[in-house]
């Protein structure tokens, strides 16, 4: 498992990368192991607003069906739409496979997110090794 | 996991999964892999090659004695008067209303032998019932051999190649759900039946269940599978391949609220063999013109995955039943379930919708099984 260390995490298993006042948004590669194979991807449209801490779509592995929660709040500027059709590409490389692009309105919320090295602590004692 | 949780039950592999760093999940009171190296491609391999799984949670009953013909006659619905040693057969245990305590696999070593093959999460309860049911029947005495043995199911076009490598009996005489005995790894007596769970052609091994046995074979297994792309299995594979081949899991499709004749099975209760326990209710439900609801299989023909447990409408918004088992099915790549609604809704084509989260989604009634493997050249 390996966790960018310029990513900020949810303990709903979501990165965030920013760069200046736009995020991006994907799941860590810990909650793509767990889901395994991803089938299908529900998202937002381009426009909708997202608050930090609520539902903003989903994702179906063959064996399971998993809320995914925004780690900040904003609107969507952009949604990966190739995960229509390839939604495997999040188990392939769950780190650069994005699912959002979130126009943030408010900056400091990112203080409440994780940091790679704790977010990494929280999985480890979650799962318990 | 709640604190007052019974510590996990484990097979004899169960260091051996962990070692290969197989996702690990409760099943049924079970500490059993999941996903061992990816469902999808566990899947492909049981349909296009071969697979093994460790089912060693499975439970075996053994009827013994001269009445033990006469218990399993009680007992199960199927008739196994008609049963030649070394052959097997679906069947099921049922409470008198007609609903199910169990879905079973008899299997006839002798005269005076009879091995009944149970499900992991009922093995406590099915031992009761089988107890509790033969209570004084002369000439039948009732074993729990479940800990006895590690069972290995090796599936898929392929097994049958796998498991020659492994054992000097000619396994190609053996027909469907037939079993023999015999040399498997160099252990003598391994039952070798042509059973399993999958829809796929393939054998399960009865082996001793100390863990160096079981960890060898299991081992040696996987070793002469190489060269035909043997993949170590896990429940959730298990579970998409038999949802495929529409047969059914205890506690989704069959339990004790429902009947067989709801559930499908009728052509394995042979209502004319004589009593068992259970006859008379499912007399009663042919009589008063059979069952009420009926499980279907329904393919989702908008985006989106029926699952577990999801509520089922009419396409004029009244609630007709539910999802007992969804999944998307990965050979058949569609999103399928099995579910149970009112026989009305029961003909093929028939639309229905799936409340998916929130928003229905249409689906249709289709043919079960959803898919049935190539016959032979």
């Amino acid at each position: 498992m390996s966790y960018p260390a310029d990513y900020k995490y949810t303990k709903e298993h979501e990165w965030i990368s920013v760069d200046g006042t736009k995020g991006t948004v994907g799941i860590t590669d810990y909650a793509q192991s767990s889901l395994g194979d991803i089938v299908f991807v529900d998202l937002p449209k381009v426009g909708d607003p997202v608050k930090a801490g609520e539902i903003f779509g989903s994702v179906e592995s063959v064996k399971a069906v998993s809320d995914l929660y925004s780690p900040v709040t904003g609107t969507v500027a952009e949604i990966n739409e190739a995960l229509k059709d390839a939604p495997e590409k999040i188990n392939s490389d769950a780190n650069t496979t994005w699912m959002l692009k979130v126009e943030l309105s408010d900056a400091a919320e990112l203080e409440k997110l994780l940091s790679a090295a704790d977010y990494e602590k929280f999985v480890s004692e979650e799962t318990g090794h | 996991m709640p604190e007052t949780a019974a510590p996990l039950r484990k097979t004899a592999l169960n260091a051996v999964h962990r070692a290969a760093k197989a996702k690990m999940v409760d099943f049924g009171g079970w500490d059993m892999p999941v996903d061992c190296c990816g469902l999808t491609a566990e899947h492909m391999a049981v349909r296009t090659g071969v697979g093994v799984f460790d089912v060693s949670h499975m439970g075996d009953i053994q009827l013994r004695g001269p009445g033990s013909l006469a218990a399993v006659q009680k007992l199960c619905m199927n008739d196994a008067s008609k049963l030649q040693i070394g052959q097997a057969h679906y069947s099921a245990m049922l409470y008198p209303n007609g609903t199910f305590v169990d879905d079973v696999v008899v299997h006839k070593l002798s005269d005076n032998d009879y091995l009944i093959v149970i499900n992991a999460g009922t093995r406590e309860k099915d031992v009761q019932w089988v107890r509790s049911q033969i209570g004084s029947m002369p000439g039948v005495h009732v074993n729990d051999f479940s800990d006895y043995y590690t069972q290995l199911a090796i599936q898929g076009p392929k097994a049958i190649d796998v498991l020659q490598k492994l054992t000097p009996v000619d396994l190609a005489p053996i027909k469907n759900y037939w079993f023999t005995w015999g040399q498997v790894c160099g252990l003598h007596n391994v039952m070798i039946a042509r059973t399993g769970y999958t829809g796929e052609d393939g054998f399960e091994i009865y082996i001793p269940s100390d863990e160096p046995t079981s960890a060898r074979v299991w081992n040696e297994v996987l070793e002469a599978g190489k060269e035909f792309g043997i993949l170590a299995c896990g429940l959730g594979a298990r579970n998409t391949l038999r949802l495929e081949a529409a047969m059914a899991l205890y506690g989704h499709e069959i339990s004790d609220t429902i009947n067989v004749f709801e559930a499908g099975l009728g052509r394995y209760a042979k209502l004319d063999k004589g009593d068992f326990v259970g006859r008379d209710a499912l007399v009663k439900v042919q009589e008063e013109g059979g069952p009420k609801r009926k499980l279907v299989g329904l393919e989702m023909i908008e985006r989106g995955i029926g699952r577990d447990g999801y509520p089922v409408f009419s396409l004029d918004g009244a609630k007709i039943g539910e999802i007992t088992s969804g999944s998307p099915a990965p050979f058949l790549k569609k999103n399928i379930a099995l579910a149970y609604v009112p026989v009305e809704f029961g003909a093929l084509d028939t639309e229905v919708a799936v409340e998916i989260r929130g928003q229905m989604v249409k689906a249709k009634v289709v043919p079960t099984p959803f898919y049935k493997r190539p016959k032979k050249a």
